[in-house]
């Protein structure tokens, strides 16, 4: 036995060369849940579970590596095609490992992921909420995905907000907006990235960062504040006026209101890659409804 | 004896509504505030009046008074399917109407939110919820959500009804109800699954909201529940007599048939009107009975306008707090209702002992 024993040393030494060589060329990239997740090399086949993620990906121009989608994910018109895993919240584990994935791509409020990590599949979590989420996405999925785009990308999405908020004219700054993301009342509040983008937009949210991101608020605010101009989506926008007070609202009683698609509020609800496509929209609006600012002539 | 103390619990009930009534004038958006002052004060501007009187009169009233009426309607329901099911957890929503109410509420919501691409469709909750999509030209849209909701409880208490082949069984009744429920329930969640969209504005039904009763809805159903609490009145003592057993009270010459119908109709009734007009509020209509019967026992013609009066109450103040407690935000008013009614019966439980214990009448 004893003989064999400087054989036995070579080996391991020449294990730990392998390992050690390895590990140099392995991908290590820390999610938004502080998981660092080691790979032996960047990954080729993804799934993803976020549409905004999904988004993501294709905008790095890894969209080949996708190998599935979340029911949700619709952008770009590539991934319609791939094979559908159910959904962020009620993901089809088995449809996932069947896809053998190097990696899924989930949120961080996916139910899915302990069981994935259980199975051998890593998982990846990002939470991309506001604008810095979005930039930190992106370079973690580039780091990821071993791509040099990752500045480049979110500095042409930065450069795209700014050209929108370049395009309004000068008189709508300071418009008073009211942004309707559901009809609890739910709004979109300074704070979220929606707002975000109104603010780069250059007008006013009458939903303060103080409230949060989404609050639920009192309608009778919305009457009290007294918009100028209303933002809401097609399904939301049935019986606005009939709520108590609102017809009074000046928006509503001129008709400045912009009233988004299906297609409008997917890029607008997604914080992802096109959310200069979404400044876009929003600038749009403005350019075409917004009434010229208080004590300016028209 | 009781007929007295019944008339100083109605009075005393009719006075904290007026006072929940002059709150309600004064607190919204901004907390409490001195609404009073500028509406009628000299310092403002006819701008800040006007605004001052369309948040009041508009607003704040109609859904105050509404918010009144909604919980009488309810305290009103429960009573009645305590007092028809001779069973003290019977609550207004036993017969299947919530979850008809929420089903109707789910598919307006979803073909308000869904495109001819059908249900896939759509944006990710998780990603700042937000439903925003094309008009499809579905009925359930047409009908508007107050008019889905109606539509969906009385369908479903129409389908409890046939299961139960009529009301002459109360247990056969009490079954297709639980039946029902869970059924239309699945078939919600089913939907809403499809339609991720619709999830929040789904959640703001299903735990109840006052904040969308203007004068015509607070109007509607301060009128229904006067109809049906008069045709509860004049029925009532069926009920009387129900709690006696069914024997008893065939014995007593009651037509109990046609009588049991009446009153089924009356609760689905009460019952559809506050669920389309505000959601699932939770609890009032199963507390309010029991905290009534708490303070006083009266037969049911009696409990009838005090379980109206005690869910007002309970709704009522629920109302002030959800619009004050976190302003300009809301909390949802069903939480509250189930905390302070909860709360409230806890602790008439806890002194009272045995007046809690399960008696149904």
């Amino acid at each position: 036995m004893t003989r064999c024993y400087p054989f036995r040393l070579a080996v391991v030494a020449a294990l730990a060369i392998a390992v050690l060589a390895s590990t140099a060329q392995a991908v290590q990239v820390t999610d938004d849940q502080g998981t660092t997740l080691s790979l032996p090399k960047s990954p080729q086949r993804i799934v993803s579970l976020l549409p905004s993620l999904t988004e993501t990906v294709c905008a790095l121009g890894q969209c080949q590596r996708l190998v599935g989608v979340d029911r949700y994910s619709n952008f770009p018109e590539s991934v319609k095609k791939l094979p559908q895993v159910g959904g962020g919240m009620d993901p089809n584990i088995e449809a996932i490992v069947a896809l053998h994935p190097d990696v899924v791509l989930a949120a961080l409020s996916s139910r899915s992921a302990t069981r994935l990590v259980a199975l051998g599949i890593p998982v990846f979590a990002l939470e991309p909420k506001t604008h810095a989420d979005v930039q930190r996405a992106i370079t973690k999925l580039a780091q990821l995905l071993e791509v040099n785009d990752g500045q480049k990308l979110w500095r042409e999405i930065d450069a795209g907000v700014t050209a929108a908020a370049q395009s309004i004219p000068p008189k709508v700054r300071g418009t008073r907006i009211y942004f309707e993301v559901n009809r609890g009342p739910f709004g979109a509040g300074e704070a979220s990235f929606i707002g975000e983008t109104l603010t780069r937009l250059g007008v006013k949210n009458i939903l303060p960062a103080k409230l949060g991101p989404f609050p639920q608020i009192n309608p009778e605010l919305v009457v009290r504040e007294n918009p100028d101009l209303i933002m809401v989506g097609q399904a939301n926008l049935e019986g606005m006026e009939q709520r108590p007070g609102w017809s009074n609202i000046r928006a509503i009683r001129e008709h400045h209101v912009c009233v988004f698609s299906s297609d409008q509020s997917d890029v607008l609800v997604r914080p992802g890659p096109r959310l200069a496509d979404s400044a876009r929209i929003m600038a749009q609006c403005l350019s075409d409804k917004a009434p010229p600012a208080k004590g300016v002539a028209p | 004896m009781n007929t007295t103390r019944t008339g100083w619990l109605l009075a005393l009930a009719a006075l904290v509504c007026a006072a929940f009534v002059l709150l309600g004038l004064c607190i919204g958006s901004a907390g409490f505030e001195n609404t009073v002052g500028s509406l009628w004060g000299v310092h403002t501007g006819d701008m800040e009046r006007a605004m001052a009187r369309q948040i009041v009169w508009d607003i704040r009233l109609p859904r105050t008074i509404g918010a009144l009426a909604a919980g009488a309607l309810l305290g009103l329901a429960g009573a009645l399917a305590q007092g028809l099911f001779r069973n003290p957890l019977a609550d207004p929503y036993l017969l299947g109407s919530a979850s008809g109410a929420s089903l109707g509420v789910a598919l307006a919501l979803a073909s308000m939110s869904s495109l001819g691409a059908g249900m896939v469709g759509g944006s990710m909750m998780s990603e700042g919820g937000v439903a925003v999509s094309v008009f499809s030209g579905s009925v359930w849209v047409r009908l508007g959500l107050t008019g889905a909701a109606f539509a969906g409880a009385v369908l479903a208490v129409m389908l409890t009804l046939s299961l139960a082949r009529g009301v002459q069984h109360t247990l056969r009744l009490l079954l297709a109800g639980v039946i029902v429920g869970v059924v239309l329930g699945a078939v919600t969640s089913l939907v809403l699954l499809f339609s991720p969209d619709s999830l929040q504005a789904m959640q703001s039904f299903l735990l109840g909201s006052t904040s969308f009763i203007g004068w015509t809805s607070c109007l509607l159903m301060a009128a229904v529940w006067l109809v049906c609490v008069v045709a509860a009145w004049t029925l009532a003592r069926v009920l009387d007599g129900l709690s006696l057993g069914e024997a008893t009270a065939q014995s007593l010459g009651l037509h109990i048939g046609p009588l049991r119908a009446a009153l089924v109709a009356v609760l689905a009734l009460a019952t559809g009107t506050a669920v389309a007009q505000t959601g699932l509020i939770a609890f009032v209509g199963l507390a309010a009975p029991h905290l009534v019967r708490a303070l006083v026992k009266v037969p049911h013609r009696q409990l009838m306008w005090l379980a109206s009066a005690m869910g007002a109450v309970l709704l009522g103040g629920a109302d002030l707090l959800a619009r004050w407690l976190i302003a300009p935000q809301e909390l949802p008013v069903g939480v509250l209702t189930a905390v302070l009614g909860g709360l409230y019966l806890l602790w008439l439980m806890h002194r009272g002992g045995g007046a809690l214990g399960g008696r149904t009448a």
